[in-house]
């Protein structure tokens, strides 16, 4: 297949299952973050937010310190479960997931602090049980604001560049995503080849764009 | 209705604190706690419902134990069998107008579908004259259609008692004397026992037979019927 095209592929996969993790992820920090209250929350919402701010690159010099051969997780994956994660396209869906993930949580934390608490109170009277309340009274009232970050997160996974190249490296098919492809072609002075990706990728961060700016959160549009 | 209420809380927010002791029996099927507001109106029909805990005290509503510190009872909200009208009636916006009555009878983790009729729903959104607006949503109904949607929802699961936190405030003044009348139809013709808080007098004085006083925390004046009993 054409190398494009595997970069695509591959690409779509590796944000695929970065916005999966943070779908779950971001939707529980967001709603703890947004209706409990404890004694360092702020700085919490802090070090969860350092992915957006700190260069890509920082980021996955510590994220190879820590998942590599000598870093103390690393060591400690492959002595029990045999998995190295260094340059694996798992590697880069951690990676992308983690640099993502502030883009996913903060805005779950807000579609969940705009939600009126009455309603959950006037549930809760009504002898509906809280679990059955999150998913019939604050998931579907916040569920758009999440949705759109969810979008925006899975365009940053699929254009994370950085933290991914110091992770997983370069290696075409296995690890190669359409971001680092772009570089390697540039490098390599395959303008035509670049050009390619360079027109795939802009057309798919469009289209996600659109989605995610027609789910942008505001008055609720009934079905 | 049997209503057996000591509850004491202290509220601190920076340096003000605020002493809430209200204390009272009674054995009337229509209550209302009257006073101006800051008096703790809301607080005590909070507690009622399971929606604030008191620091100590009991409450006890026909002779069941919803809360008691000494006991180390404290019912959840869902266990209490009270209905709540909220001021602004909190109506869950993204459901229907049926959906929101049949709220409470669907127990799972779904909400009621939007054909589904239920004989329950549709006989108290016949009573309520709501079947023309059963398929619309909250936003688009009128304060006094949103009201009988709330009374509607609350009324469904036949509560042990009707909680009305200041029912007619966000409704304005023609709209106010004929829902404050219907109300009280209503609650006569059901026999459904209620508590009723408000700071319109007029409210009190139409639909309260026993009338709870309340001023800063406390219980200031009982009267009942309008004999006006001084407590000390």
């Amino acid at each position: 297949m054409d190398i494009a095209w595997t970069a695509l592929a591959l690409s779509l996969k590796v944000a695929a299952w970065a916005t999966a993790l943070n779908l779950l992820l971001g939707i529980g920090t967001g709603y703890l973050l947004a209706r409990t209250r404890f004694p360092g929350r702020d700085l919490l919402d802090a070090i969860l937010t350092l992915p957006m701010v700190m260069p890509p690159t920082v980021l996955g010099y510590y994220l190879l310190v820590l998942l590599g051969r000598r870093g103390t997780f690393g060591i400690w994956l492959q002595e029990h479960f045999g998995i190295n994660l260094i340059f694996t396209w798992q590697g880069a869906v951690i990676a992308a997931t983690i640099v993502a993930f502030p883009l996913v949580f903060k805005p779950a934390r807000a579609a969940f602090e705009a939600v009126d608490g009455q309603l959950e109170q006037a549930a809760r009277v009504l002898g509906i049980s809280e679990l059955a309340i999150f998913f019939r009274v604050t998931l579907p009232l916040a569920w758009r604001g999440i949705l759109a970050g969810v979008l925006l997160g899975f365009v940053r996974a699929l254009g994370e560049f950085g933290a991914t190249l110091m992770v997983a490296g370069s290696i075409p098919g296995k690890t190669q995503t359409l971001s680092v492809a772009v570089y390697e072609a540039v490098q390599a002075g395959q303008d035509e080849v670049a050009n390619k990706l360079v027109l795939i990728t802009s057309l798919v961060c469009i289209v996600v764009l659109l989605a995610a700016g027609k789910l942008a959160p505001g008055r609720i549009v009934h079905k | 209705m049997q209503l057996d209420l000591d509850i004491r809380a202290t509220l601190r927010s920076g340096k003000r604190s605020f002493d809430l002791h209200v204390q009272c029996t009674s054995a009337s099927q229509r209550i209302a706690v009257y006073g101006p507001s800051g008096a703790g109106k809301s607080m005590t029909l909070k507690a009622i419902a399971g929606l604030f805990t008191p620091d100590a005290g009991h409450i006890r509503l026909n002779g069941r134990t919803l809360f008691d510190s000494k006991a180390g009872i404290n019912l959840a909200p869902q266990q209490r069998n009270v209905a709540y009208l909220f001021q602004d009636y909190a109506l869950f916006p993204h459901l229907t107008v049926r959906q929101n009555v049949g709220f409470g009878l669907a127990r799972g983790w779904f909400n009621p579908r939007a054909r589904e009729k239920l004989a329950k729903v549709e006989h108290w959104l016949g009573a309520f004259g709501l079947q023309e607006l059963a398929h619309q949503y909250p936003d688009e109904l009128s304060g006094g259609q949103r009201q009988r949607v709330a009374l509607a929802r609350a009324l469904v699961a036949e509560p042990a008692a009707l909680l009305l936190d200041e029912p007619f405030a966000a409704l304005d003044p023609a709209l106010r004397v004929s829902m404050r009348l219907e109300l009280s139809q209503w609650q006569q013709r059901l026999g459904v026992p209620m508590i009723l808080i408000t700071h319109d007098p007029e409210d009190a004085r139409i639909l309260g037979e026993h009338v709870l006083y309340l001023r800063d925390g406390r219980i200031d004046t009982v009267a009942d019927n309008q004999h006006e009993v001084k407590i000390g």
